[in-house]
């Protein structure tokens, strides 16, 4: 099918662009790597009156990594994110999760902060923002603002961005000393939406003891949501610790619906089995860290 | 202000040519070549990005044509499967391989695959081995109901074993 008619602007600054989404109303929308957008135009399931396309603003596709964390400008490509070895050092989760994101051909073009502003739940960039306790930065005429990613997200598709505004970037702390990281998941076919993702952030002590356990999902729940899974391993030795615990406590904690692609149970398994996997990953890497320091 | 509008005239050089059309904004870049250029080389399959055959390069890099609009390519340079072959019809080795393996029946998505392909290994360092978990994540965007994927696979060795001995 073909999107239904919309009218079109390629503004060359973000002021142009918040003017040109002022002007044309509610019926606006922004246009980035539109690699969510498009589809959504072509089966009619989204009908914009106008796009308001941002590839052509300045200063937006730059990532930028210090020692607090990476920010994500609202035009980087997926893939630009997947090789950006700086970003990689400061928070390995990002390289990790974006290698998920669909296929080379898609990743080529989608931005990450795009796929965080779509608000998908099987998208895994929102997940990782949640899971890094991240925020993303708004502009609208009223000015920037800053919004924590618990902020953010409202709902599957829905933000609480409204009205004129242009999503411009992202921002994920960096990983915390000791901690290691992992993010894995299941789908249907290579480069498919997840059935089920896991991504999951351990930290140790001085002395390699499990202190923090955390974790995110994708495509379990409407929204984004961390769970600290530290209860079931907490104070354990690193190479002794019970990851199938961890998994176990998981599978209580979350709350997946059944659609067309698996059921509520079968994700709940999901959930358990990737927790365990991925822990014992980023369980080693964060041994490894500790062991470094 | 910039302007706001329903319909564009564009520039763009496709296969090292260029051209000039007035699409709609909504037209898809995918239909753009092959209803206004007349280039029906470019397959659409699913038109929501998930099937491949409309991959085509843009700038350099493969991009879903189905997932653009044609009025963002707008002095952009794209490729499409007719302008992988040399101007003499020399088949490019990918196009070759493709041949030599049976890579293809139908052919309805071998379009994107042969983009897909070109670009893939046109990009990486084509002394280093080429790995089955490479050409998986190379090919994993591409929907194929004929082949079962197997000769398609081996065309991408044949293909890179043949531009490393060109290179």
């Amino acid at each position: 099918m073909k999107p239904a008619p919309f009218r079109y602007a390629d503004p060359g600054t973000l002021d142009e662009a918040l003017a040109v989404l002022s002007a044309e109303g509610e019926g606006a929308k922004v246009l980035a790597g539109g690699q969510s957008l498009l589809p959504l135009l072509s089966m009619r399931l989204a009908a914009p009156t106008t796009l308001v396309d941002i590839n052509r603003v300045p200063g937006l596709d730059t990532v930028e990594a210090t020692r607090d964390g990476v920010t994500v400008g609202a035009l980087v490509r997926h893939n630009a994110l997947l090789h950006d070895d700086a970003a990689a050092r400061v928070q390995p989760l990002l390289a990790r999760a974006t290698a998920n994101v669909a296929h080379p051909a898609i990743r080529n073009r989608g931005t990450t902060v795009g796929s965080i502003a779509h608000a998908d739940p099987s998208g895994e960039m929102t997940s990782v923002l949640a899971l890094t306790d991240g925020s993303v930065t708004v502009a609208s005429p009223d000015g920037v603002e800053t919004v924590g990613w618990r902020d953010f997200f409202v709902g599957p598709l829905e933000t609480s961005v409204h009205g004129p505004a242009v999503v411009t970037s992202a921002f994920f702390p960096a990983l915390p000393p000791r901690s290691g990281t992992a993010f894995a998941e299941v789908a249907r076919r290579k480069g498919d939406y997840a059935v089920c993702g896991a991504g999951v952030v351990v930290t140790l002590d001085d002395s390699r003891r499990v202190s923090a356990v955390r974790a995110a999902y994708v495509s379990v729940g409407l929204v984004p949501e961390v769970h600290d899974l530290t209860e079931a391993v907490a104070g354990s030795p690193v190479d002794s610790a019970d990851w199938a615990a961890a998994g176990a406590l998981a599978r209580t904690l979350v709350e997946p619906d059944t659609d067309i692609h698996a059921s509520a149970d079968y994700r709940r398994l999901l959930v358990g089995v990737l927790t365990e996997r991925t822990l014992a990953s980023a369980a080693a890497e964060a041994a490894a860290r500790v062991t470094g320091e | 202000m910039s302007s706001v509008d329903t319909e564009r005239t564009i520039t763009v050089t496709v296969n090292g040519v260029p051209r000039e059309a007035t699409v709609p904004v909504r037209r898809l870049l995918s239909d753009a070549l092959r209803h206004d250029l007349g280039l029906t080389g470019t397959h659409v399959g699913c038109e929501h990005g998930v099937c491949g055959a409309c991959t085509v390069m843009v700038d350099g890099e493969p991009m879903r044509s189905c997932l653009l609009l044609a009025v963002q390519v707008d002095g952009a340079s794209v490729t499409t499967v007719e302008g992988l072959a040399a101007d003499d019809g020399t088949l490019h080795p990918v196009q070759e391989a493709f041949r030599e393996c049976h890579a293809l029946q139908c052919g309805f998505c071998t379009p994107g695959f042969l983009v897909t392909i070109a670009a893939g290994l046109d990009k990486r360092d084509s002394s280093a081995e080429l790995t089955e978990e490479e050409v998986d994540d190379m090919v994993g965007g591409n929907l194929c109901r004929c082949t079962g994927y197997a000769n398609i696979k081996k065309a991408v060795h044949y293909a890179a074993a043949a531009m490393k001995d060109g290179a």
